[in-house]
């Protein structure tokens, strides 16, 4: 410890692996990190959200959103525990949530509404998947991706999934009854149910590592683009917003129906490449486990919750909406670089 | 616990898989155990796994349907 820390100092030394990417995300970062409170994050929140074309490709806002989030989180260490709830940084959050859910709600199509029974709404939710038909990254990567577009791959997933399943969590304790049981069953699973060499998030630091890509949380923050950070936000949004819990649920219905096939199309480019068992496993373990977690969100939890909460309905379809598109613009952007030569991070890796 | 001494469900679901909850014991033909690797497991209904017994999902591009 320097003699300049306080009391309230993170305990940790080492500093922030990332930089700013504009004026909010940098006073959000100096508040959080070095308890820097001399400049109002909020009133430049204000100015960003009303200067922005395009909240979710908007590198400033999401930075400075995904570090809001780690800090309740607690994925970043070197952010002090005290100003999690410090009502400056909240209200900075609150207005690019609200930008961000605006554009949000402007932007992704809204689904016609099923009966609310959990049949009508399982089988409205699968079909809504169905009909996702972009290009498909997973298809491209099984066939054509280099051994360079591999790394990508993973450190682009590297965000959300070194802390997977986490987003969704926060719903627990906001379901009841046959619902919460249903997430549970679900979580408790993504959790490794006792095992701690069978949490997805360690399966999958296990799979950075062997693919000789840094596991520490945040490590390639720099490289990833808004987009990225935005399919995080917004699940970390929908999760964090008690009023937004029919879209966490939704969002994970959606996000389990389109990972098994997927999943088994990364293990296959994968193999193709010659990576190591340790990273196919990842990939190979969520064609098994998301089989089974896509019928559980579908109908258990989704349809339940609609079931018992009609008036949850339309947001629990905004939600698996929103994860169809916000993670289809992810993939058309880290498509569009591959298919002209280019990368698909922000700044390129050192190599 | 006591909730090992229930009996195990099977349940259909529509358009995919049998979904199997509590203890049971997945044995192959020659009688060798078969490793459930979750506490839930999907069992493939559609004969087009190429995880059997278990379900990988390839029902959905298939389009199978069940009648229910």
């Amino acid at each position: 410890m320097t003699s300049s820390a306080t009391a309230s100092a993170p305990a940790s030394a080492s500093p922030l692996a990332f930089r700013g990417r504009g004026p909010v995300s940098r006073a959000v970062i100096a508040h959080l990190s070095a308890a820097d409170a001399a400049t109002d994050h909020t009133a430049f929140a204000e100015d960003a959200v009303a200067a922005s074309a395009d909240i979710a490709r908007d590198d400033d806002i999401q930075l400075a959103l995904f570090v809001l989030y780690a800090s309740a989180y607690g994925s970043l260490p070197q952010l002090d525990p005290d100003l999690e709830w410090d009502p400056a940084l909240l209200a900075t959050r609150r207005v690019l949530e609200t930008a961000f859910e605006r554009d949000l709600r402007a932007s992704i199509p809204m689904p016609d509404l099923p009966e609310p029974t959990v049949d009508a709404v399982g089988r409205a939710l699968f079909a809504l998947a169905e009909a996702d038909t972009g290009p498909s990254l997973s298809r491209y990567f099984a066939k054509k991706a280099t051994e360079a577009q591999a790394e990508e791959m993973l450190i682009q997933r590297s965000a959300y999934t070194l802390r997977e399943a986490d987003p969704h969590s926060w719903a627990i304790p906001r379901l009841e009854g046959r619902a919460k049981a249903a997430l549970v069953e679900i979580q408790s699973d993504e959790y490794g149910g006792g095992r701690p060499d069978r949490v997805h998030a360690t399966l999958f630091a296990r799979a950075m590592r062997a693919a000789g890509l840094e596991d520490t949380y945040g490590a390639y923050v720099d490289d990833l683009p808004a987009v990225t950070l935005a399919s995080l936000n917004m699940m970390s949004m929908f999760g964090l917003n008690r009023r937004l819990v029919g879209s966490i649920v939704g969002h994970l219905a959606a996000y389990e129906m389109t990972s098994s096939i997927p999943c088994r199309l990364y293990a296959d480019g994968l193999r193709r490449l010659g990576f190591a068992p340790e990273v196919t496993a990842y990939f190979d373990e969520h064609v098994e486990a998301d089989a089974v977690h896509e019928q559980i969100a579908a109908r258990d939890l989704a349809g339940s919750l609609a079931e018992d909460h009609p008036e949850l309905l339309p947001d629990i379809m905004f939600g698996a909406a929103a994860c169809l598109t916000v993670d289809g613009w992810g993939g058309a952007h880290i498509l569009d670089a591959w298919s002209t030569g280019l990368s698909s991070l922000r700044t390129r890796m050192p190599s | 616990m006591s909730a090992g001494r229930e009996p195990a469900t099977i349940t259909p679901y529509p358009d995919g898989p049998l979904l199997v909850r509590g203890d049971v014991d997945l044995r192959t033909t020659e009688g060798e155990p078969i490793a459930p690797h979750r506490r839930t497991v999907a069992l493939c209904r559609c004969g087009l796994s190429a995880l059997k017994p278990f379900c990988d999902g390839t029902h959905k591009a298939a389009g199978f349907r069940t009648d229910d």
